[in-house]
């Protein structure tokens, strides 16, 4: 029973990392209609970025490591969204009238660009992320609960809550609604849609870049491709949750979490994740394709 | 009324006097074997574009894991040959082989098919991302199959002749799918799917023919792949590079163009030989060129045109440009 609890923590911690990029795809989803495969890799970059930042903010300005961690969090989730509203305005916005298609093939294009260039001037080593919070084990009854889990789990749940009041609740969030609603009707109401789709690329990725410090802690190994797979997994909880609906992310990422840590539990090999996540897609796809809170769509003739 | 002819042009029967050359050239040792390797390369490519450009560009829907029919073909082949056909007959066996490998992946888009008549678009093209993930993750989690170690023992069966073959025997069937009553379904489907179905074209047999012979032709030329490089492992039909590389060979050359994909195909790999001195940094321009394509020339190089040869004697009607998906507030497309 213990070890159960201890591993559905661990399934928690997952989850609400996998939540954080899993709100850029989406959000970008929601408002554009446009599966952004590049995310992931902007998470990878953001990833970078933290190791880069608190590694320099740690040697060189000797600065704490709770400083570093809040300093390294603001500067990655800023750089990264610098980053994702650069690639929308010279990839993305070009193809805004294009077929969804060609927009498609180029958010591949741009996450291999992302992965490769990287690759060339970085070099295919795993980095190791320095430990920034203090580690400090907690035990609850026999479950141990570690300073970093709740680090983690704390920070996601604000992020989750800050999204969602600020599509729920502000101007701007009521803007990317209308804009995901109807895109031509919106600016006639005076939305500034070009100015709302770079704030909801900006968000996402801001979001992803604030989930890439806090992975880094928990698995501080980072390296290029780091992007594809846990880029693929917030993909399928996107997916799962129901695609565009933000609430629905956040409770497909805690299940592809308790996917990812109970899969070596029942079956005998952690190398099965995959197959259970990817079939887990398909099931969805097959029997209720919008997803656990997705509205379903009605095809207009 | 007119009717359009099947029968072959010249042009088929001049390639297809070609095959000797590709027997004997080797034989001779008139060509190089780093040549005869892109040359055949060049020809696997080309089979696994042309069928992804049936689903791709014919019908309109987005297929994104065409290497994992690829992968089901060369396991399914591989295993034939090293562990069940007796090793002697092996040359004799090899066509039976590639079809029983092309077999086993019609089977698998069969099953991909399925989803097809319920979703369409971004859904439908992750239930196809999710297959190639899952026929990967499955190989890797098969020990007897050598799991993510990968399979080897195959004897070096594929050679110019058989890849030459197979190239030419799949350009002539999707010609021949594509300007048949199914393949004018095919393109009513990317079209208008409802206008299709209201005017009696039986949209699900068409969708599921498409896929079928597609995926058919993808496990031929994994048979092919496996048995030219005598090691495949899983990693060889990941979405990423291999799926992506079909991708772009067949928006490069030109959707709903065999002319197109035989182009693309052919570009894609010989240019990817040529980078090969730039190391990483081939992968940095290869996606940098696809993006560039998408914005500036988003129908590829062919742009739905057709060559001479590939359009049957008689056929008057040219597949019609596919319309662009005009999105409210922006200005007509051409």
């Amino acid at each position: 029973m213990v070890h159960i609890l201890q591993q559905v923590l661990n399934a928690l911690q997952l989850g609400s990392v996998y939540a954080l990029i899993c709100l850029g795809y989406t959000m970008v989803y929601g408002v554009l209609r446009l599966i952004n495969f590049a995310h992931g890799d902007v998470f990878m970059v953001a990833c970078y970025i933290g190791f880069f930042a608190t590694t320099y903010f740690l040697t060189r300005g000797h600065l704490a490591p709770t400083t570093t961690f809040v300093l390294g969090m603001m500067l990655a989730m800023m750089l990264t969204a610098l980053l994702a509203v650069l690639i929308e305005r010279v990839a993305y916005r070009p193809l805004r009238n294009a077929p969804r298609v060609s927009a498609v093939i180029t958010a591949l294009g741009v996450g291999i660009f992302l992965e490769n260039f990287t690759l060339a001037t970085l070099g295919p080593e795993p980095r190791h992320m320095p430990a920034l919070v203090p580690v400090v084990n907690y035990h609850v009854g026999g479950v141990v609960i570690s300073s970093v889990q709740v680090v983690t789990i704390a920070v996601a749940v604000l992020l989750m809550l800050l999204l969602d009041t600020t599509v729920m609740k502000t101007m701007t969030g009521m803007a990317m609604r209308a804009v995901s609603f109807d895109r031509t009707v919106a600016p006639l109401l005076g939305v500034p849609v070009n100015r709302i789709i770079s704030i909801t690329f900006a968000l996402g990725a801001a979001v992803a870049g604030a989930g890439g410090i806090l992975y880094g802690q928990a698995y501080p190994i980072i390296d290029p491709y780091m992007g594809i797979r846990i880029g693929w997994w917030a993909f399928i909880a996107a997916v799962v949750g129901g695609i565009g609906n933000i609430r629905g992310a956040m409770i497909g990422s805690f299940i592809l979490g308790f996917i990812e840590i109970f899969t070596p539990v029942v079956l005998p090999s952690s190398t099965y994740r995959d197959f259970v996540a990817f079939s887990l897609l398909l099931l969805f796809l097959v029997f209720r394709p919008t997803g656990i809170l997705g509205q379903p769509a009605t095809k207009k003739v | 009324m007119h009717k359009t002819s099947r029968k072959p042009q010249l042009i088929w029967w001049v390639l297809l006097a070609f095959l000797p050359v590709t027997v004997v050239l080797p034989e001779l040792g008139l060509i190089n074997p780093y040549l005869q390797q892109v040359f055949m390369y060049v020809g696997i490519n080309i089979i696994l574009t042309v069928g992804l450009n049936l689903v791709n560009g014919y019908m309109g829907e987005f297929s994104v894991g065409h290497a994992g029919f690829m992968g089901v073909g060369a396991y399914v082949s591989a295993i034939l040959t090293v562990w069940v056909l007796p090793r002697q007959y092996g040359p004799f066996l090899f066509p039976f082989v590639l079809v029983a490998g092309g077999l086993a992946a019609a089977l698998a888009g069969l099953v991909v098919a399925i989803p097809s008549f319920r979703t369409r678009g971004d859904y439908l093209a992750i239930v196809t991302l999710a297959f190639n993930m899952i026929v990967k993750s499955a190989i890797e989690n098969i020990e007897a199959v050598g799991g993510p170690r990968g399979f080897m023992g195959m004897d070096k069966l594929t050679n110019m002749a058989w890849v030459y073959a197979w190239t030419l025997l799949t350009l002539y069937c999707v010609r021949n799918f594509v300007y048949s009553r199914y393949g004018r379904g095919v393109l009513s489907i990317r079209e208008d799917e409802v206008a299709a179905e209201l005017v009696t074209v039986n949209t699900r047999q068409c969708k599921v023919l498409a896929f079928v012979i597609a995926a058919f032709f993808a496990g031929v030329a994994g048979g092919l792949f496996a048995h030219l490089l005598q090691f495949i492992n899983p990693r060889s039909f990941a979405l990423f590079p291999k799926s992506t590389e079909i991708l772009v060979m067949v928006y490069l050359g030109g959707i709903g163009s065999i002319g197109g994909s035989v182009l693309g195909a052919t570009i894609f790999t010989v240019v990817l030989e040529l980078l090969r001195p730039l190391g990483v940094w081939r992968w940095v321009v290869v996606p940098l060129t696809l993006v560039l394509l998408m914005i500036f020339r988003p129908t590829g190089i062919m742009g739905l045109r057709e060559w001479r040869p590939f359009i049957p004697p008689g056929e008057l009607l040219r597949p019609a440009p596919g319309r662009q998906e005009v999105k409210a507030g922006a200005p007509a497309a051409d």
